[in-house]
């Protein structure tokens, strides 16, 4: 077994008096995939994102790829560039062009010659089928070619790990596919995946384990089947009941 | 030829109506157009009172005529759909068009029929109207000041240079563009101040030292404007992020600055600069009077400056800084790249107007002795020679900053449009 790419141990979160996030311990090891799922209010969004410091923990360790995330600056950017993030609400740059959108990190923050970085660009949109829209601005995109942008555009950084934070919720049913799509895509192909999700058909198709949460605490966590076919915990159950 | 219900126009009779129509409302025109013009009443037959109501009765009457729905002429539906909806918009209509031919004839007698023009003396104002001759006798002093005429070549030298380089972003070359910004924003002030510093003040290379207390004129709106503008908006972008800053020491800073130059009144900032400021000094350092004048203008501004921009920055979502951070870009990445390009795209009506009032605030230089166009008007119109033409020189004055200004609004919404990368 090796060692963990994400390791999480008794992490407490507060938002002022309120406590988000209780005693989380997990482990993700590399390649594995990860959907969480639970109620909203959950801290399902604030857990995965803890694991890149958009949200600061108050107590407990969280160790990416080796490097224990502290109030270190030059650790956290050397930690977000290579964990990409997908949002609910996309969050492209809309005074940029998808292109410009793709390329912008790669050359600023990993000082990549701007040739390459295009090249590099038109490769993650051709895999996510949205090639063609290169030159167009975020406005003139549907949402869900919006969000496959998203997803290419943290691709270009070349993340060793993949955070998606419902990343379907904001999109018409019709355009949820091709997004899922494009994450199974990825899977497939080897990428270490956080999801946050109510996709559970997505969570049978992909997931290694699936993790539920609740009131701020893990409540389950188990291998997909095991998780459908056998939840332990009533609240599971009664949220499985509800969802499917 | 169908039955014709004066009280209901209708489109069968449309062009019985439409010719009827619109000879009313040209009898009503033409009748206040020429006792507007002329003088005469066509209809001085009439009762006094009837007289006097006439062309808005005819008019009334003439609109309500050509008040034809669906018409199928456009010109016509859109009048009546804009101007023409009712009588009572009808008559307002009416009333608007007559006061403005009714405040064309003094308008233009003043400004040009009854003007003067011609000769270099007070004695040749004999009109009722303006006396351009005293605006054309001043002239060279309204733009160059006290600057002595023989050396006028030098401003004007150094303003055709500065407003030729600034054109150099309309050479379409690739190998330019790429460094356009850093030409604007740092190259080009430092041209404009060396020009500035060794072309018009001098000293330098053989030519003749002018003080700054003798520059003055629109040539000095132009160099304090200029200077300020570009000043104050780097300062005021700096206090607007340090006012947002997770340090308490930059934050507090930026606010303290900020709150201290929005409170207090300009006049005095500037009064400070040249009588207090000095005082603080070491004896043997000089800083010139228009030197210190530009750096309290743009601090002042500069805290204007900052509050507009620090509207823009949280008018965008937090997902932008999220999906930056998201994407291990640092604080100064993130501003660089993301989030300034956005803020400032948004305020760029707040900051226009921000740099329009910075315009219109040089003529208070004049309280530290200073004298720009406005401060030069004043100069000459307490000139014993030239008593009396105050009204001239404030319309003059009025026109120049009115078309400076219209310029930099213009370019503002020109500045919009051509970053509108939305829908």
């Amino acid at each position: 077994m090796s060692d963990p790419i994400i390791k999480i141990e008794s992490m407490n979160k507060w938002f002022g008096d309120f406590q988000v996030l209780k005693d989380i311990d997990l482990e993700v090891e590399k390649n594995k995939k990860i959907v969480v799922c639970g109620p909203s209010g959950s801290g399902k969004s604030t857990l995965i994102r803890c694991i890149n410091r958009l949200e600061e923990h108050q107590k407990g360790t969280i160790i990416v790829d080796g490097t224990e995330l502290t109030e270190n600056t030059k650790n956290i950017e050397a930690i977000r560039a290579e964990v990409g993030m997908v949002f609910q609400q996309f969050n492209l740059f809309p005074h940029l062009s998808i292109l410009d959108n793709c390329t912008l990190a790669p050359i600023w923050v990993k000082k990549m010659p701007k040739k390459e970085a295009e090249e590099l660009a038109m490769k993650q949109l051709e895999q996510v089928q949205i090639a063609d829209q290169a030159q167009k601005f975020p406005g003139q995109l549907s949402g869900g070619q919006q969000q496959r942008c998203a997803i290419a555009r943290a691709l270009c950084m070349e993340p060793k790990i993949m955070l998606f934070d419902e990343p379907t919720s904001a999109l018409d049913p019709e355009m949820i596919k091709e997004v899922l799509d494009a994450m199974v895509n990825l899977a497939k192909a080897g990428m270490t995946m956080i999801v946050v999700t109510h996709e559970m058909g997505f969570a049978k198709e992909v997931a290694d384990e699936v993790i539920f949460m609740d009131e701020g605490m893990i409540v389950e966590k188990a291998e997909t089947k095991e998780f459908f076919a056998n939840p332990k915990s009533d609240r599971t159950k009664l949220f499985l009941s509800q969802i499917l | 030829m169908n039955k014709l219900n004066f009280l209901r126009p209708d489109i069968e009779n449309l062009n019985t109506y439409l010719y009827s129509g619109i000879f009313l409302i040209s009898i009503a025109i033409l009748d206040v157009s020429l006792s507007s013009f002329f003088n005469t009443n066509i209809t001085s037959f009439l009762p006094n009172f009837i007289s006097f109501l006439l062309p808005l009765i005819l008019g009334t009457i003439g609109l309500h005529f050509i008040r034809i729905e669906f018409s199928g002429i456009k010109k016509l539906d859109l009048l009546n759909k804009n101007i023409n909806t009712n009588t009572f918009n009808a008559v307002l209509t009416l009333l608007i068009i007559f006061a403005i031919i009714k405040s064309i004839p003094p308008f233009l007698s003043w400004f040009i029929i009854d003007a003067t023009i011609s000769g270099d003396t007070k004695e040749a104002c004999t009109g009722t109207g303006a006396c351009w001759t005293y605006i054309k006798i001043w002239l060279n002093r309204f733009i160059y000041g006290m600057y002595p005429n023989e050396l006028q070549w030098r401003i004007n030298l150094s303003f055709i240079a500065l407003i030729g380089l600034a054109f150099v972003g309309l050479i379409p070359s690739e190998k330019i563009k790429k460094f356009l910004t850093l030409y604007y924003v740092v190259i080009y002030p430092i041209i404009a101040f060396v020009l500035i510093y060794y072309l018009i003040s001098g000293g330098a290379f053989g030519l003749e030292w002018v003080e700054t207390g003798a520059w003055g004129g629109l040539s000095l709106t132009f160099i304090v404007s200029f200077f300020c503008l570009i000043f104050c908006f780097p300062v005021g972008m700096f206090l607007a992020l340090g006012r947002r800053s997770d340090l308490p020491t930059v934050r507090y800073i930026s606010v303290g600055f900020i709150e201290f130059w929005r409170g207090v009144p300009l006049i005095t900032v500037l009064f400070m600069s040249s009588v207090m400021f000095p005082m603080f000094l070491p004896e043997d350092f000089f800083m010139d009077k228009l030197v210190r004048v530009i750096i309290a203008i743009s601090l002042f501004e500069a805290a204007y400056v900052a509050e507009v921009i620090r509207g823009g920055l949280q008018a965008l979502p937090r997902g932008q800084y999220d999906a930056a951070k998201s994407l291990g870009m640092g604080y100064w990445k993130m501003h660089i790249f993301v989030i300034l390009p956005q803020a400032l795209k948004l305020v760029i009506p707040g900051i226009a107007n921000t740099f329009l009032a910075l315009v219109k605030d040089t003529p208070l230089i004049f309280v530290v002795g200073l004298l720009e166009i406005v401060g030069m008007l004043n100069l000459a119109k307490t000139n014993p020679k030239w008593l009396g033409y105050a009204m001239e020189g404030y319309v003059f004055a009025a026109i120049i900053f009115w078309i400076i200004c219209y310029a930099m609004s213009k370019y503002s919404y020109n500045l919009e449009i051509k970053y509108k990368t939305d829908r």
